[in-house]
C-alpha cells in the first residue's frame, strides 16, 4: 500500500474513511438504534462515553509512573491502589480495580490476558491489536523470552520474568524501573520516556540520547 | 477438552506488531458494552461467554470488535432487551440510511 | 463460600483438572498443575455465575496464584526460573499436601 511519492493530502484511515458498510456495522447501528429508541442508554451517556474512550491514552500511564519515580510516598499508593492514585492527579481510571506491578533489576513483569484480552483500557486505552492476538495469548507465558525478544527486549538470564495472566475482573499494568543517566529531568519529561509498551511489559524505558 | 478461546501456551507463530486506530463504529460497539455493563443490563462474563460460543470459526475469522457486536447482540436476544424482528428491522433501516447518506 | 479465604499466602496448592463445559476463567494450561498462593484478593463475584447473568449468588474468594514455568512445561528444558500469575478462584484450587 505504501507508495513513494509524496501527497498532498493526509494519509488516509481505510478502516475510518473507506471501509465498506459491513453487516456488522449496520448491526452496531442497528443496536445502538434500538436501545436509545427503548430508553435503555441515551444519546447523552453514548456521547459522553464515547469521549471517555478517547480521554483514556497511555499519556495517562505514563504521567502515574513517573510520578512514582520522582515521589516515594506516591509509589507506595500506586503499588497499593492504582486508580486511588490516578484519581490524584485527576485521571479516571474507571471501576474495574487496577494493580500495579513494579519491575526491579532481577525481576520484569509482562501483561497478557490469554483467555479473551483484559487490559487497563480506562487508564492506558485501546489494547494494541498484537495484544489481542493468537501469537501473543498463546506464547508468551510459555516462551516469554523468545516473545520479548521479537520486541527487540533482551533480558539477562539472572532477571527472573513474571507474567501476569489476567484471569479475573483485575487488570495490570506495569511499573517500569527509571532508566540510569535520567537524574535531571522533570517529570514531564520522564514521562515522556515511558510507552505504552513499557507498561505492558514488551519495553524497558530508555534514557534520551545525549546530545 | 481445551476450548477454542483457551489458548495459553499453544504454539502460534511470531507476534506480528500490528495495531490500527479504532474506527468510530468499533468505538460504539465499546461505549454500548460499557453502558450496558454499567447499568447492570449485561455482565462482561456474559460478553465474554457470547463471544466463546461464538465457535472456532466465527472466532477466527470475524475481527475483535465483530465478536463483541455479535455476542452483545445475542445477548441482549437472550435477555430479552432486543427482538429478532425489530433487530432484522433496525438493520434494514440502518443500512437504508447509510445508502440514502451516500 | 462465605466464610473468607481458607488459603494462605505461602500455601502451595494445586489446580483442580476440571474440565466443565460453559464459561470459566481457570486457563487449560494450569489446570492440575501445582502453585503457590502470592496474595488473597478477596471476596468476587464468581465469573462462573454472571457468565449466565446470575448477579445474586454469593461471592468467592480470588487468589493471585504463582507457577514455575519449568513445572508448567518440563518439556521445555528451559532452564530460567520464569514464573506465571493468574488470579483464581477458591473453588478451583485443592490443598497439595506436604510431606513431612
Amino acid at each position: 500500500m505504501s507508495s513513494g511519492h509524496s501527497h498532498p493530502h493526509p494519509p488516509k484511515q481505510p478502516d475510518i474513511e473507506d471501509g465498506p458498510y459491513s453487516w456488522h456495522m449496520a448491526l452496531t447501528d442497528a443496536v445502538a438504534d434500538l436501545l436509545l429508541a427503548k430508553g435503555v442508554i441515551t444519546a447523552d451517556e453514548l456521547r459522553r462515553t464515547l469521549e471517555t474512550i478517547d480521554a483514556a491514552t497511555p499519556a495517562q500511564g505514563a504521567r502515574l509512573v513517573a510520578r512514582a519515580w520522582c515521589d516515594p510516598a506516591f509509589r507506595a499508593r500506586v503499588l497499593e491502589d492504582v486508580n486511588a492514585a490516578a484519581a490524584e492527579l485527576g485521571i479516571d481510571a474507571g471501576a474495574i480495580p487496577i494493580r500495579a506491578v513494579e519491575n526491579r533489576p532481577d525481576l520484569h513483569n509482562v501483561i497478557v490476558c490469554t483467555l479473551c484480552s483484559c487490559y487497563p483500557r480506562y487508564l492506558l486505552g485501546a489494547a494494541p491489536d498484537w495484544y489481542k492476538s493468537r501469537a501473543y495469548r498463546s506464547r508468551v507465558v510459555r516462551e516469554p523470552r523468545a516473545v520479548l525478544a521479537e520486541f527487540g527486549l533482551l533480558l539477562p538470564d539472572e532477571v527472573r520474568i513474571e507474567v501476569h495472566d489476567s484471569t479475573a475482573e483485575l487488570r495490570y499494568m506495569v511499573l517500569p524501573l527509571r532508566p540510569a543517566g535520567t537524574e535531571g529531568l522533570d517529570e514531564e519529561a520522564l514521562a515522556a520516556l515511558v510507552t505504552r509498551d513499557c507498561m505492558i511489559g514488551t519495553a524497558v524505558p530508555l534514557a534520551p540520547p545525549r546530545p | 477438552m481445551r476450548r477454542h478461546h483457551d489458548m495459553g501456551g499453544l504454539p502460534a507463530g511470531p507476534v506480528e506488531p500490528v495495531e490500527h486506530a479504532h474506527a468510530p463504529w468499533e468505538k460504539k460497539v465499546d461505549a454500548i458494552l460499557r453502558l450496558l455493563v454499567g447499568k447492570g443490563v449485561m455482565t462482561l462474563d456474559e460478553l465474554r461467554r457470547g463471544i466463546e460460543d461464538l465457535g472456532p470459526g466465527a472466532y477466527d475469522e470475524l475481527s475483535y470488535f465483530e465478536r463483541w457486536i455479535s455476542s452483545i447482540s445475542n445477548v441482549l436476544l437472550e435477555k430479552g432487551v432486543l427482538e429478532v424482528a425489530e433487530l432484522g428491522a433496525a438493520i434494514e433501516a440502518a443500512r437504508a440510511r447509510r445508502e440514502a447518506a451516500a | 463460600m462465605t466464610a473468607g479465604p481458607i488459603f494462605r499466602p505461602g500455601q502451595r496448592v494445586r489446580v483442580r483438572a476440571w474440565h466443565p463445559p460453559g464459561h470459566v476463567r481457570t486457563p487449560f494450561y494450569l489446570r492440575g498443575h501445582r502453585g503457590e498462593i502470592l496474595q488473597v484478593v478477596g471476596p468476587m463475584p464468581n465469573p462462573e455465575d454472571l457468565a449466565y447473568g446470575r448477579t445474586d449468588r454469593p461471592p468467592v474468594a480470588v487468589y493471585r496464584v504463582r507457577f514455575a514455568r519449568r513445572e508448567l512445561w518440563p518439556e521445555d528444558g528451559d532452564p530460567h526460573e520464569d514464573t506465571v500469575v493468574a488470579d483464581l478462584c477458591e473453588h478451583w484450587l485443592e490443598p497439595l499436601e506436604t510431606r513431612a
